[in-house]
């Protein structure tokens, strides 16, 4: 019980910062990076849900991720829907987007479960590119609603929502982790066949991740039109999305729900870094060469490093 | 949409050598996948690599396809240095590895398409040839000689790599060992090593492929994105491990690519692989021709 | 690969670290930063290499003069790709952490388009830089065009009124699923309608596509009179190989329209006698008589050698050192760097510049446009020194530019000299 009190003190405590921050003279950059490191927490958390959790290795995050921006979009500029009802909404389609794709392709095994969510990814693209409302393949531009007091410019309350998106799907993966669907999930990843035949529901179990994970996906990408104040096809379903989600659990630890939210918070605050500083295409050698390094050589991530360290320092 | 029988026999004829084509591309996965289950994401990556080691040749003065053909050789030796060190690193370690082993290959194709932008920058790349700019007129219609050529050379690799595979002493070997591992390591023969052929020939014939890749059309670091796609659908088509399936499945993609571009709009032919490779996996996971 | 760019993105990244730097705008006390991104690579790299170099004049003749309002001129540029995705990032960045105070925008429409929101939010002014009805949606007061044109009927008018001459009945539209594209589209179909012209054939092509055989055969196949392809660089390249290929039939009247990239040298130089019987937009063709443009072309030919890019520089960087003479006679006018007091001046002012006079409209277009329409003859292939001399592009429209006739139908003015 302890350990729950401790954690829900932080998540207070990490949420004031935020708000704190954001009403403080901090320069605007700040806000603008901060938004997309906290957008690849909920990212990487999301993933890892499916991924790490019941090690089916989804390779279509740009698609989830897409749609809630998409689905956002729309709303918008159909009815002027406010941000939390967008988010909502995107939440709810890439949720059940997620819960199709596990229907269609969850039996599959390992890299064909991959191909089939690129493939998933590509389709989902060409219908919005072959959608002249959200824009086509030429994109839309979008002007942004004035925006809520107290916040003094849109990009710090985006900052804001984001950290509180972040921090909700830390808590719902942590729940995930700890409870009866997290072991449930982990037979499957461990061996499937087993899992199956002692009794675990493992097709409901399976599709309840798939759906809850591109439902935060979705989550995470509503806001990003709003926070572009622009949307087009080509980069919003991009494979980059699809590797930094990939990436950033593994590198970080994939068995704990603290592992993604090491891997995003280093591997997105360094891509940061380097494109203000050096270039934009370094960001993927980055996470490319990071990736292909803890797999070969640490694939408990750093989590599982940092256990090693502290095993051996007792 | 506007229809006309000469438009469709058109749109069959280059389906046809466009088809051919991407077997041609997809041929070394049906090696390295289909037939030695390395989850090898990295192919169409390494192809795009192969193009533009053919467009720095052929900068020197060599043809295209020359060029193609002298690289085979150095990528047969990235091949087997790649399949060694995933063997290594994750083959032998069992099935948890599996996963891992798939992130590898993303995240090596990752590097390589960034290695190239870093290189060369995002620009289109070309060259130049005697067959790429002017047609064969026949008739009425006018058919690219860059395609006859491309299509030529695809048949040729479709053929001698599934000669090579059935008659050849070490190509038996090779298909032995997707059929039957533990039968062939009690016969003295050492998988490891004829996997490691195997997956050098797949890179060789990749060099080639990615010679022909920009022989047809301006090639640029992405493009591997648009090729993943392509090449998994023909390879799922065709049904692992099979060479001839690989070609038929080839045309049939090219095809059927070819009457949605013209009849549909060319919005919609980039989802015609992947949305053929979501059918199969769907119907038939097997192939046409699958074991 | 990109020295100067580094040089700059050094000197930023200590700032960019210091994330608490607060928010106030800092002038610096003797430099005015102007920042914009430009499309050094990509699809419109080879423009934007070009129209960077006469920027750069600029900014070295100003600063010669000392500066603006007695303060040196710094341009930052970085590269954009030509990918609409990276805008966004790069403007916020030259705001918030370059702290730049005047902003140019990138050279063309689709790395323009995303950022007009932007721009607009945080009330500053742009300068255009040839893009093509960008601020028709979002209407900023603020933005004011460099180049030639206004609406699509500035831009089509002439093409149209060449193949109607012709006797031309039918059209076939060829457009790239971009924003500029898209919007000359919308502009020219409507056009097309109103002056009793059919559409027979009207394709959006993903603007990644390469090969283009598979359309120019389906454009053959409804037999148009007249061909209007709006493309970028890198398919307008392509498109003109196809059809060199396997050719677009010989009902054709006129082809082409509003194919960006035939202006660049590169292209016209690699495309050669390919280019003959295109019939085609432009801003500038040798033999047009803009105050000062020779002067200009003369001396930007012995930078670009320099810089190893397009040696005539007839398309952008003309109009691109126009961007500096508009910003120079604005803020020697109104006395300082405020957008709103740059913006109303130049909304009431004309300017004069190496191209000519320039007056905008409400929505910061040219309010007098003066786009050419002109049609390639006799070119052959490997040879840069041809361009230099009037000829190569025969001016068809507008009447006070013109220089000859079209040839039609487009096969035969393919080989006529």
């Amino acid at each position: 019980m302890r350990a729950h009190g401790i954690y829900w003190i932080a998540v207070a405590v990490l949420f004031a910062a935020a708000l704190g921050a954001a009403l403080a003279p901090v320069n605007e950059y700040f806000f603008y990076a901060a938004f997309v490191v906290l957008q690849f927490v909920v990212l990487a958390t999301a993933w890892n849900i499916l991924g790490g959790y019941a090690g089916y290795v989804n390779f279509g995050t740009g698609a989830f991720f897409a749609i809630g921006a998409y689905t956002a979009t729309v709303l918008f500029k159909w009815l002027g829907a406010p941000l939390a009802v967008q988010i909502a909404a995107g939440a709810a389609m890439s949720g059940l987007l997620g819960f199709g794709v596990g229907l269609l392709t969850l039996r599959l095994r390992g890299i064909f479960f991959a191909i089939a969510t690129v493939a998933v990814t590509f389709i989902c693209e060409t219908l919005m590119i072959n959608w002249r409302y959200v824009g086509g393949a030429t994109g839309l531009q979008l002007e942004r609603p004035p925006v809520l007091e107290p916040f003094e410019t849109y990009t710090r309350m985006l900052f804001v929502v984001m950290a509180l998106l972040a921090l909700g799907a830390v808590s719902i993966a942590r729940y995930v982790q700890v409870s009866w669907i997290g072991r449930g999930l982990r037979a499957i990843r461990d061996t499937e066949e087993a899992a199956e035949a002692s009794g675990v529901p493992t097709l409901r179990l399976k599709l309840f991740a798939c759906t809850l994970s591109g439902a935060l996906m979705g989550a995470a990408g509503a806001p990003m039109p709003m926070y572009l104040s622009f949307i087009e096809p080509a980069s919003s379903f991009s494979l980059n999305y699809s590797i930094n989600a990939l990436a950033m659990p593994m590198i970080g630890g994939t068995a704990h729900w603290i592992g993604p939210v090491v891997g995003a918070l280093l591997l997105a605050s360094t891509q940061q870094i380097v494109t203000v500083t050096i270039s934009n295409e370094l960001n993927v050698m980055v996470v490319g060469v990071l990736l292909v390094l803890f797999v070969v050589l640490a694939p408990d991530g750093i989590v599982g490093l940092f256990k090693r360290w502290l095993r051996s320092s007792a | 949409m506007f229809f006309s029988w000469d438009l469709l026999a058109e749109a069959v004829m280059f389906g046809v050598l466009l088809g051919s084509f991407y077997a041609a591309v997809s041929i070394g996965l049906s090696v390295s996948f289909g037939l030695l289950d390395v989850p090898n994401v990295a192919h169409p990556a390494v192809m795009v690599f192969g193009s533009y080691c053919t467009f720095v040749l052929a900068g020197w003065g060599l043809d295209p396809i020359l060029a193609g053909l002298v690289l085979m050789v150095p990528f047969f030796v990235l091949g087997v240095l790649i399949y060694r060190f995933y063997y290594e690193a994750f083959e032998k370690r069992g099935t948890d590895a599996a996963v891992r082993g798939l992130a590898f290959f993303f995240g090596v194709a990752f590097i390589i398409e960034v290695g190239l932008i870093l290189a060369f920058g995002v620009d289109q790349r070309l060259v130049q040839a005697e067959y790429i700019g002017s047609s064969l007129a026949l008739g009425d219609y006018r058919i690219p000689y860059r395609m006859l050529v491309a299509f030529g050379v695809a048949l040729l690799l479709t053929f001698s790599l599934s000669l090579y595979l059935s008659r050849s002493y070490i190509g038996r070997a090779i298909k032995a060992v997707a059929q039957d591992e533990p039968a062939l390591r009690l016969m003295a023969a050492d998988p490891v090593r004829i996997k490691q052929w195997a997956f050098g020939i797949a890179t060789g014939v990749s060099a080639l492929a990615g010679a022909m890749l920009i022989v047809v059309g301006p090639v640029e670091p992405a493009l591997d994105r648009a090729y993943i796609g392509r090449t998994f659908c023909v390879v799922v088509l065709a049904g692992l491990g099979s060479m001839t399936g690989t070609l038929a499945a080839g045309l049939i993609l090219g095809i059927a690519e070819q009457i949605v571009l013209i009849f549909f709009g060319a919005s919609w032919a980039p989802a015609v692989a992947f949305g053929l490779l979501l059918v199969v996996l769907g119907i038939r996971p097997q192939g046409l021709f699958g074991r | 690969m990109n020295f100067t760019r580094r040089k700059v993105l050094g000197a930023v990244g200590a700032g960019a670290l210091a994330a608490s730097i607060p928010a106030r705008r800092a002038f610096s006390q003797n430099i005015v930063k102007i920042g914009m991104s430009m499309p050094q690579t990509g699809s419109l790299g080879a423009g934007g290499q070009a129209a960077l170099v006469a920027l750069r004049m600029w900014v070295e003749d100003v600063n010669k003069k000392g500066g603006l309002l007695g303060r040196k001129v710094e341009l930052i540029a970085y590269d954009d790709q030509t990918n609409p995705a990276n805008t966004p990032g790069i403007y916020t960045k030259l705001l918030d952490v370059d702290k730049v105070d005047l902003l140019i925008a990138p050279y063309g429409t689709v790395p323009t388009a995303p950022i007009m929101p932007l721009v607009k939010q945080r009330g500053k002014l742009l300068m255009g830089n040839f893009s093509f009805q960008v601020n028709h949606k979002v209407q900023h007061d603020m933005w004011f065009n460099n180049s030639p044109w206004n609406d699509a009927s500035s831009w089509s008018d002439g093409f149209f009124a060449a193949g109607k001459k012709a006797g031309a009945k039918t059209v076939a539209f060829l457009a790239a699923d971009q924003e500029f594209a898209q919007n000359l589209a919308n502009g020219a179909r409507k056009l097309a309608q109103q002056g009793g012209i059919k559409t027979v054939y009207d394709q959006n092509y993903p603007p990644t596509t390469t090969d283009f055989s598979g359309l120019i055969r389906a454009v053959r196949a409804a037999r148009p009179d007249i061909v209007f392809v709006m493309s970028y660089p890198n398919d307008t390249v392509a498109i003109v190989r196809a059809v060199n290929e396997i050719g677009i039939g010989s009902g054709v009247k006129l082809f082409g329209g509003g194919m960006v990239g035939l202006q660049f040298t590169p292209n016209m130089v690699n495309l050669g006698s390919q280019l003959n019987g295109i019939v085609n937009y432009n801003s500038y063709v040798p033999g047009i008589k803009y105050p000062g443009v020779e002067e200009f072309l003369a001396r930007y030919a012995k930078k670009a050698a320099e810089a190893k890019v397009d040696p005539l520089g007839f398309y952008l960087p003309p109009f691109n050192y126009a961007i500096g003479q508009i910003l120079e006679q604005a803020t020697q006018a109104v006395g300082s760097f405020d957008d709103e007091k740059l913006a109303k001046w130049l909304h009431a002012n004309e300017v004069k510049t190496i191209v000519g006079p320039i007056r905008w409209d409400k929505s910061g277009e040219w309010a007098k446009p003066r786009v050419i329409q002109a049609q390639f003859r006799g070119v052959v292939d490997k040879n840069l020194e041809q361009w230099r001399k009037p000829g190569k592009q025969v001016v068809i429209y507008p009447e006070e530019y013109k220089t000859g006739e079209v040839i039609t139908p487009f096969e035969k003015a393919r080989r006529a000299k």
